[in-house]
């Protein structure tokens, strides 16, 4: 009972930066941008974080910080493939790389450290590692709530309506007087800071910025959004079940039941079994990636 | 005259523009000037990342002893473990021997020989790569270099077919650590000060390398404690397993949670997370410190470090180079040669009760005098 509660906590706590990067990911890819940043976003969401709660000395200010420094990178993409029209997915990678670096340089910058960050102000407190200590953390309420509300966004709001228009056919969007590149503009940033947010959580529960500490996190996100068919609520379940078998890893590799190399594929085993429809089509946003001329 | 008839068809030009509907993929007024200063700040964050130094000299250590070159492994300086350690043993052969020292940290993704060769065409007395990345190059460059001596930190020595080692080039000192009595000396540390029968591994990537440290840890505990069982897990199977901190939490609170107290950890800066869980846990748990003295990351919950001193190990070999006593070979350093060891000092002091030293300090003896076989692989 005791493991299945701790199972079912650290389930959670693995998935809330999934839950924050996905979601991004969804409101940008169907607003027909390709969300391969997240990895990004993320990584500059959790730098960002950290010097804010370093220079304010509070985790709030942090996460203020964290959610610039999304909106910064999502303006840049979104600049760099909306106005300029550049590859999506050249774009994506130079900024994932960007990212790396410039943390990089302004870790060492700020910190003196090619390594980590000082430790700031974060959320959790010493010696509370209870059951109910998960939920003193802001962030994880949050991160629940984030994929049913950008589902009542995409589905119930005029803006949501609008972002499936561009995505799906941008000619007749534009026909009916919906600037196109206004509404991809407000998803892409808008996704960044979704993004960031799960970075402010890495940054925050650890109370210090590593060096690249995101490790992949938004690439299984992006999985996420694929294997939950870029609906909110699907690919939110598809984070839960990806941070699911996260967990399991971590528990059956205590036991020794399992390889764990064979544990940690399941998302990519997942990943490609949506890709090749085996749970019903993955279709994407029709004009996802699409360069209009 | 012709300026002010261009600049009235400029006013009507731009008014027709703002009569003209708004079409899709045309930027409002008010978006331009953002876009632009986004522009400006991408450009200047491009420009700032060329400022890093790439390849080029880091660093100088005055003196008029020998002419050292030292080329980091990726990290560089600041990474509070290997490259630091070898900063600091250049910086004291630079004080008590001398040296000259030039240093040289390669950008990330650049070519990493290219900083060794610059200094071998140099002809400096010593060329030292920092991290067992740097093999390959050390063993092109000595051939190239036969009057050059060169060594390598963690040099990687591969085998032959029949298992042998196969020895480096004659002008290369390939400087290699014992992790695994190191760790042995921690497993019995962390089983005589847990309070529990259930110690903690908490290991990066599922290789080799870190093998060696599970090892002699799980030895380590044996030694002092046969009916202990040692929980050893992994945070992946990739390089990413190094830098996961959030991953490291999670496993590392999974075992406090299992009843482990003490974990030691092998992980780079996933560890960072170990000792974050310590913490959540609270008084009585405790994490070990891998390679450099962690004490600083979360005080009160190192128990210690199993340190690699890279600082003698780098000192010592310019050492033999001002000597004259340099030789190539295989150069390995454990307890003995105080190549690897734990930290006690006056931080943590406090958390080792004198009787634990004492035993402790017996082990070392037994190791040292090979009393104690401490294995390298697991069986």
């Amino acid at each position: 009972m005791k493991l299945t509660l701790l199972l079912m906590l650290q389930t959670l706590r693995i998935a809330i930066p999934y839950l924050f990067a996905a979601s991004g990911g969804v409101l940008a890819e169907r607003a027909g941008i390709v969300s391969l940043t997240l990895e990004g976003f993320m990584l500059a969401g959790a730098f960002c974080a950290t010097l804010g709660s370093f220079y304010f000395g509070n985790p709030w200010a942090g996460v203020l910080m964290g959610l610039l420094g999304g909106c910064l990178f999502g303006a840049l993409h979104a600049v760099a493939t909306i106005r300029f029209k550049a590859d999506q997915i050249v774009s994506a990678v130079a900024i994932n790389l960007m990212v790396v670096g410039l943390t990089r340089f302004f870790l060492r910058l700020a910190f003196d450290s090619s390594s980590n960050s000082p430790r700031v102000a974060g959320f959790g407190r010493d010696g509370n590692a209870g059951a109910l200590a998960t939920f003193e953390n802001p962030l994880i309420w949050l991160g629940v709530i984030v994929m049913p509300a950008l589902a009542w966004v995409i589905t119930r709001t005029r803006f949501g309506l609008r972002v499936r228009a561009v995505g799906e056919k941008p000619e007749a969007a534009a026909t009916l007087g919906v600037s196109v590149s206004r509404i991809r503009y407000r998803a892409v940033i808008a996704s960044g800071a979704l993004a960031a947010l799960g970075g402010c959580y890495l940054a925050l529960d650890q109370h210090q910025f590593t060096d690249q500490m995101t490790a992949g996190r938004g690439f299984i996100a992006l999985a996420a959004v694929i294997v939950g068919r870029w609906m909110p609520i699907r690919a939110g379940i598809a984070c839960l079940l990806f941070a699911f078998a996260e967990a399991m890893q971590i528990q059956v590799q205590g036991a020794g039941v399992l390889p764990s190399q064979f544990v940690s594929m399941i998302p990519y085993v997942l990943t490609l079994v949506a890709l090749a429809g085996l749970v019903g089509r993955a279709v994407p946003p029709a004009a996802l990636g699409r360069v209009e001329g | 005259m012709v300026t002010a008839d261009l600049s009235a068809a400029r006013r009507i030009h731009s008014s027709l523009s703002l009569a003209a509907p708004i079409r899709a993929g045309d930027l409002s007024r008010f978006m331009r000037p953002l876009i632009t200063a986004l522009i400006v700040l991408a450009l200047v964050h491009g420009g700032l990342l060329f400022v890093q130094p790439t390849n080029a000299p880091a660093a100088e250590l005055a003196g008029d002893g020998p002419q050292v070159g030292v080329v980091f492994d990726l990290g560089g300086r600041g990474d509070k473990s290997f490259n630091d350690g070898a900063y600091l043993g250049a910086e004291s052969a630079a004080k008590k021997l001398q040296a000259r020292v030039q240093f040289i940290e390669p950008g990330d993704g650049s070519d990493r020989g290219a900083g060794l060769r610059l200094l071998a065409a140099e002809r400096r007395a010593l060329v030292v790569g920092v991290g067992f990345i740097f093999t390959d190059d050390l063993i092109e460059l000595a051939k190239e270099y036969p009057d050059v001596n060169f060594a390598g930190v963690d040099f990687a020595v591969g085998t032959d077919k029949f298992g042998d080692p196969i020895p480096p080039p004659p002008n290369v000192a390939a400087l290699k650590f014992r992790e695994e009595e190191g760790s042995f000396l921690v497993g019995a540390l962390a089983a005589l000060v847990g309070g529990s029968k259930k110690v903690g591994f908490l290991g990066g990537m599922d290789m080799p390398l870190i093998h060696k440290d599970e090892a002699g840890y799980r030895a380590g505990v044996m030694h002092v404690c046969k009916d202990c069982t040692v929980i050893a897990q992994y945070a992946g199977v990739t390089p990413e397993a190094f830098r996961n901190p959030s991953k490291g939490k999670e496993l590392a609170l999974s075992q406090y949670q299992q009843g482990v107290n003490v974990i030691f950890h092998a992980s780079g800066s996933t560890g960072l997370g170990m000792f974050e869980a310590a913490r959540a846990m609270g008084r009585g748990h405790y994490g070990i410190g891998v390679d450099a003295d962690q004490y600083g990351e979360a005080p009160g919950y190192v128990l210690t470090s199993m340190v690699k001193g890279v600082d003698n190990v780098v000192y010592d070999t310019i050492r033999r180079v001002k000597d004259g006593t340099f030789q190539g070979g295989i150069f390995s350093y454990g307890l003995k040669e105080k190549g690897v060891g734990y930290v006690y000092d006056a931080r943590n002091r406090a958390l080792i009760p004198d009787s634990v030293r004492a035993r402790l300090l017996d082990i070392e003896r037994d190791i040292v005098a090979g009393r104690i076989r401490v294995p390298s692989t697991r069986s």
